[in-house]
């Protein structure tokens, strides 16, 4: 289908309302995106017509829920480009995915004096996680720090890397600083040290490439809801042979194979990782948003991502004492900014009242700010939804939010 | 010295004499901005609220049982939200501050257009308060 943004619009309900007496300009959408109506549809549909729990039932319901969530689960394989649907563990959301693997892996293949790499640029969720396990496991945290313009520098990178290094964990795309880091090269470069690498996504699936093929990544996470899909689903991608080599995370029903008194064997993947009765619903929404998403050449969606962005930056830099925050080499989807004399959270708040939701603070990435020096950034963010005329009010907005400040 | 609740009083009639968002903001912009700064060697870590987006410094003091406040923030909005909490407390007797009932949040609207409580900080700021007065009650400060 054509790339037609007025009919795109008109596909998110939410973008038709009013906010504070204003049409809502939304522009928080790395914090999570809005959904289409067709995702508001399915969940509906399934709580209206088939609801029922899944994979152990003898009834009728029960084996439609349970086929549309496994069709969820091959909606993604497919999207991810995955060898298998087992392959695919769902999880609550990217935070989850990665605390699972931090810990089975760990549990596996981390021993006392190993290494772990993590980036400055990580979300907290990409880096707590590791540190807890680096406790755990006595094992040593390293952080590869990145360049007054957002990139990681991948010198230091190289000189961390070492034969005891087990596994390299990194963002795609910055949620703080819009940089994409080169993927490729960070995961080429891990297995070349015999190290296995975690990927998240979370802000990068849904705008850039995002074949866990292609790039060899060993395990690749992301959440439903920051790709116009529901909340509390997500996606831990992860390759056969470690995921059949990892103990499970969770105990509990559906990830068991029989339970005695004296032992118990695990059920084979996915369930392996999937303990208790799962968000049924999740999946069946996360279908309905990737249908959404492949309407359209994947190719045109970054087309019309950047030319907003690049239309961002440029409508922004005409602002007196504005900083924008990231300038790497590649970037998408972040228009990080302060300006000069003014807090963010006045900014944020008062254009609120304007109807611009964009979101201020230190956006989980504490590191990031203290390698800045700063306390946080206003940071819109965008979706393939988002047109020149929200940065144009944007613009608006701001130039008035700064009368209102006495500016 | 009027009561507490008098003064929450004065400042909703303030906030609904105006009609709109924007002119609230403007006046809450302005009552911070009016309330006379901390110096800036009196911005010290342990006058710093935790738990807010913006920096808020409170300084506290009790004298004949009774609590005088002063606040500070690098945000003009939680500025004037401090302002507001400074004006309907200080020079209440600590008793009084320990009870207060702060309504003024609510009346006037601003919980349900401000973002939430936690991000600007003005829950943290009424804690440390009540607990100031709770140890100027006790005379242990």
């Amino acid at each position: 289908m054509k790339f037609d943004i007025k009919k795109i619009r008109q596909d998110f309900p939410i973008l038709g309302t009013r906010v504070n007496g204003k049409p809502l300009t939304y522009l928080d959408n790395a914090a999570t995106t809005q959904k289409p109506q067709n995702v508001i549809d399915a969940i509906t549909q399934y709580y209206t017509t088939y609801n029922s729990n899944i994979h152990r039932g003898t009834h009728h319901l029960s084996n439609l829920a349970t086929e549309a969530h496994e069709a969820g689960r091959q909606k993604v394989q497919g999207y991810l480009n995955a060898q298998h649907d087992h392959e695919i563990i769902f999880t609550r959301g990217t935070t989850e995915a990665i605390n699972l693997v931090a810990f089975s892996f760990g549990e596996a293949f981390v021993t006392p004096g190993d290494e772990v790499i993590v980036t400055e640029m990580d979300h907290h969720s990409n880096f707590v996680p590791w540190q807890i396990m680096c406790e755990r496991r006595q094992a040593h945290f390293r952080v590869v720090p990145f360049d007054e313009n957002g990139d990681l520098q991948l010198d230091i990178y190289e000189k961390l890397l070492n034969e005891r290094t087990r596994i390299v964990a990194f963002n795609h795309v910055s949620n703080s600083l819009g940089t994409v880091n080169p993927a490729q090269q960070i995961i080429k470069m891990a297995h070349d040290a015999g190290a296995a690498v975690l990927v998240d996504a979370a802000q990068s699936v849904q705008h850039i490439e995002h074949d866990v093929q292609a790039l060899d990544a060993d395990f690749y996470v992301f959440s439903g809801h920051k790709m116009y899909g529901p909340t509390g689903i997500g996606v831990l991608y992860g390759k056969e042979s470690w995921l059949e080599a990892m103990p499970p995370y969770q105990g509990g029903g559906e990830m068991i194979d029989l339970v005695t008194i004296d032992k118990t064997t695990y059920n084979k993947l996915p369930f392996k990782f999937e303990a208790g009765t799962p968000n049924i619903v999740g999946p069946i929404g996360l279908a309905a948003a990737i249908n959404y998403m492949d309407q359209f050449p994947f190719d045109e969606i970054m087309a019309h991502e950047d030319q907003v962005l690049a239309y961002g930056r440029e409508r922004l830099l005409e602002v007196e004492g504005l900083t924008i925050y990231g300038n790497a080499r590649q970037r998408t989807s972040i228009l990080a900014f302060n300006i000069e004399g003014v807090h963010h959270y006045d900014l944020g708040t008062l254009l609120d009242t304007q109807g611009v939701a964009v979101r201020t603070g230190h956006h989980c990435t504490q590191p990031i700010m203290t390698a800045l020096g700063i306390d946080g950034t206003v940071r819109a963010s965008l979706a393939l939804y988002n047109t020149r005329e929200d940065i144009d009010t944007l613009l608006t907005a701001l130039h008035k939010v700064l009368k209102m400040l006495g500016r | 010295m009027p009561s507490i609740q008098e003064i929450q009083h004065g400042i909703v009639e303030d906030f609904t004499f105006l009609p709109q968002w924007d002119e609230r903001y403007a006046y809450l912009i302005e009552i911070g901005q009016k309330m006379d700064p901390l110096p800036d060697t009196e911005k010290t870590e342990d006058k710093i609220v935790r738990g807010c987006q913006s920096t808020v410094w409170l300084q506290r003091e009790c004298r004949d049982g009774q609590v005088y406040l002063k606040a500070d923030s690098d945000s003009l909005i939680v500025k004037g939200l401090a302002a507001l909490l400074t004006r309907i407390l200080s020079g209440q007797t600590a008793e009084d501050v320990l009870t207060a009932e702060l309504t003024f949040f609510e009346k006037t609207g601003l919980d349900k257009h401000l973002s939430s409580q936690r991000a600007n900080g003005l829950m943290a700021m009424i804690e440390q308060i009540k607990a100031f007065a709770a140890q100027c009650a006790a005379g242990e400060v």
